[in-house]
């Protein structure tokens, strides 16, 4: 029953998103296709983290540093096209076939390198050890004056192409990122219901347990480590695209802390959650300061996130289910 | 050459004393209460403001300085029973969360009180000098007194960790918790205890940055995130470990920024040099956190524990 619900529910959300650009071109607002192109991005990143934090018990705090390796492939490769210039004897490229699938590999190996060290740790540890590589990377992108330093660069060609899709027209665009986190979303519903879920699943309730009937748990979470990091590339890589601009803020500590706020908003363990999670975030970001506005508070809406910390601190004490649980009570 | 190094050294050892008061706090609230809180860079926050106001209506440094940290324990207070006290039974993860999201209300909060624009402190006249030290190397006297600040705290605190009933009963609390509980310690207060005072030490450390520093919103998360390496490299829980990690992280810092230009620079060209030097000395204390955790993943002094 639950599960039929369920499905029902989730066929329900892909055909809203499907017919959404139609819908706001209608209206007369596609200049909304922009947000929701960010919410499916975005959407791709907190579902990564999600597995990190809801199916593996592995609280990442420094997930937006593998955002910022996806995305900073696209920039650079833009940049070096633009420039007419080689790294390290390579052209750039604008080539899509070219950027994403390096992007993805390097956010591969740049989460089998964090995780090969940060998963020796354990507990609070991991959280503060992957903080501080997010925060490592954060500097190396700052200290990278040649593609913009502290502020970033633009990426003058425009975005990646494509055989046969013109990414720089706004629908295909928003098209292209859902294909992607459909895809993505698929497969880490696969990947959950396969016997490899049940061994994260056993990793997050007790990792002793499943090392002493022979399972080397180090090692599925460092595969579960970089399935999250590619993920979390792809998002930024497809963000780089979106908005053709590449910077350091979006490896900020505070960025990953957003994510995991996400996770948490939606329901964690549930890859719906997180999506549902990023919706309302973005939602809120949007709306609350008009909300506020609306409610006679003009000050506070500037300052939204005043009203916005309280909320999350209820969530968080109160309401661990998140928005997830709300559309799913449990009935036993 | 020597002049140089030397005041790069002390510097190192003056930043290093901030983050061991700011440190301090933040391992005893982890290793006793066992929870993770991101919001103690706020208190270092409300610590300077809370100077940079007194000091203001009153013109006084050392009136500020005084009434600046109970201001901070009363805001620590409050956090205390308001928040902190629901999350003893939670997990880290609840922990991370509800703590950034009162990062989040403290700093707006601050922004709506004070603005954006920085304030900025003066030196008091009474410590604006600089001294001779032994040697010949002249040296701000406001950094001497920081200096002197730092060690004073650390001795106190170790005094009372070490040689008074409170300090063994937190001991003995961070090994096993339900144990000292039974012993018919009033657990509650003793959390209550170590949170304010934790806050009182980040306060005093930020009262005293003032006039180091610009104050501004965030500056407490910056400087927090450097405790989180140091608290990590010492072993959480350990004040002498956080400590020794407080003036290694700041040591390696300030002499990175200072020297590793220069010594790439005979190497490299100096374009290229200073490229990767920028990055490099910033990442230096995350390198060193890592090295440190997988040789050691409990950090240099580990804390028994017995969950």
């Amino acid at each position: 029953m639950r599960y039929t619900h369920h499905l029902r529910f989730m066929l329900g959300c892909l055909a809203a998103l499907l017919i959404l650009p139609f819908v706001l071109q209608a209206t007369g607002s596609s200049y909304l296709i922009s947000t929701a192109t960010r919410l499916v991005v975005f959407a791709i990143a907190a579902v990564s983290l999600d597995l990190l934090i809801g199916y593996a018990g592995l609280v990442s705090f420094g997930h937006a540093a593998f955002l910022g390796v996806g995305a900073y492939t696209v920039g650079i490769l833009s940049f070096h096209a633009y420039e007419e210039t080689t790294l390290i004897g390579l052209p750039g490229s604008l080539s899509g076939l070219v950027a994403l699938p390096l992007a993805l590999a390097l956010s591969a190996l740049a989460a089998l390198v964090v995780g090969a060290l940060s998963l020796r740790t354990r507990g609070v540890y991991f959280i503060m050890i992957t903080l501080s590589f997010g925060q490592m990377l954060f500097f190396l992108f700052v200290s990278l004056e040649q593609y913009g330093g502290d502020d970033g660069m633009m990426m003058f060609e425009g975005r990646n192409t494509l055989p046969l899709l013109d990414l720089n027209d706004r629908v295909s665009f928003y098209y292209f990122c859902l294909a992607w986190f459909v895809l993505f979303f698929w497969f880490c519903t696969w990947l959950v219901r396969s016997k490899f879920g049940r061994t994260l699943a056993a990793i997050k309730q007790n990792q002793d347990r499943l090392s002493s009937i022979g399972i080397n748990a180090y090692w599925a979470k460092l595969q579960v480590f970089v399935i999250a990091g590619v993920g979390a590339g792809l998002a930024g890589a497809l963000s780089a695209n979106h908005t053709e601009f590449v910077s350091p803020a979006l490896t900020h500590w505070t960025r990953s802390g957003d994510l995991m706020i996400v996770v948490i908003l939606g329901g964690m363990g549930t890859l719906v959650g997180p999506v549902l999670g990023t919706f309302l975030f973005l939602l809120l970001e949007e709306f609350l300061p008009l909300i506020l506005r609306g409610l006679g508070l003009g000050l506070l809406s500037e300052h939204w996130r005043f009203v916005f910390g309280p909320i999350l601190i209820l969530v968080v004490l109160y309401a661990k289910t998140g928005l997830y649980g709300l559309i799913f009570p449990r009935r036993d | 050459m020597s002049q140089l190094f030397l005041e790069q050294l002390l510097n190192g050892v003056q930043l290093g004393m901030f983050l061991f008061l700011v440190s301090a706090g933040l391992t005893l609230v982890f290793g006793f209460m066992n929870i993770i809180n991101l919001a103690h860079g706020s208190l270092f926050m409300i610590g300077a403001y809370a100077m940079a106001l007194i000091g203001g209506v009153t013109g006084s440094f050392l009136a500020a300085l005084v009434l600046s940290v109970p201001v901070v324990a009363c805001a620590a207070w409050v956090i205390e029973i308001v928040i902190i006290r629901r999350l003893h039974a939670r997990d880290h993860l609840d922990q991370v969360l509800a703590t950034f999201a009162l990062i989040l209300f403290i700093n707006e909060g601050t922004t709506m009180l004070f603005g954006r624009v920085p304030l900025f402190l003066d030196v008091p006249e009474s410590l604006s000098g600089t001294v001779t030290l032994p040697g010949g190397v002249t040296y701000p006297l406001y950094r001497v007194a920081i200096i002197g600040a730092g060690l004073a705290v650390a001795l106190a605190l170790w005094l009372i960790i070490a040689r008074t009933r409170v300090g063994m009963q937190i001991r003995a609390g961070t090994t096993n918790r339900e144990t000292v509980e039974q012993l018919g310690v009033n657990i509650d207060r003793l959390n209550t205890l170590i949170f304010v005072v934790g806050a009182m030490f980040a306060g005093l450390a930020g009262a005293l940055a003032g006039p180091l520093t610009s104050v501004e919103v965030g500056m407490g998360e910056n400087l927090l995130i450097l405790c989180f390496v140091c608290v990590v490299i010492g072993g959480i829980g350990s004040i002498r470990g956080a400590m020794l990690g407080a003036i290694t992280v700041g040591v390696v810092d300030t002499m990175g920024r200072a020297f590793v230009p220069d010594i790439l620079g005979r190497f490299l060209d100096p374009a290229t040099a200073s490229g990767i030097s920028a990055g490099l000395s910033s990442m230096s204390i995350y390198l060193l956190m890592v090295v440190v955790l997988v040789f050691r993943p409990t950090g240099l002094f580990p804390v028994a524990r017995s969950v």
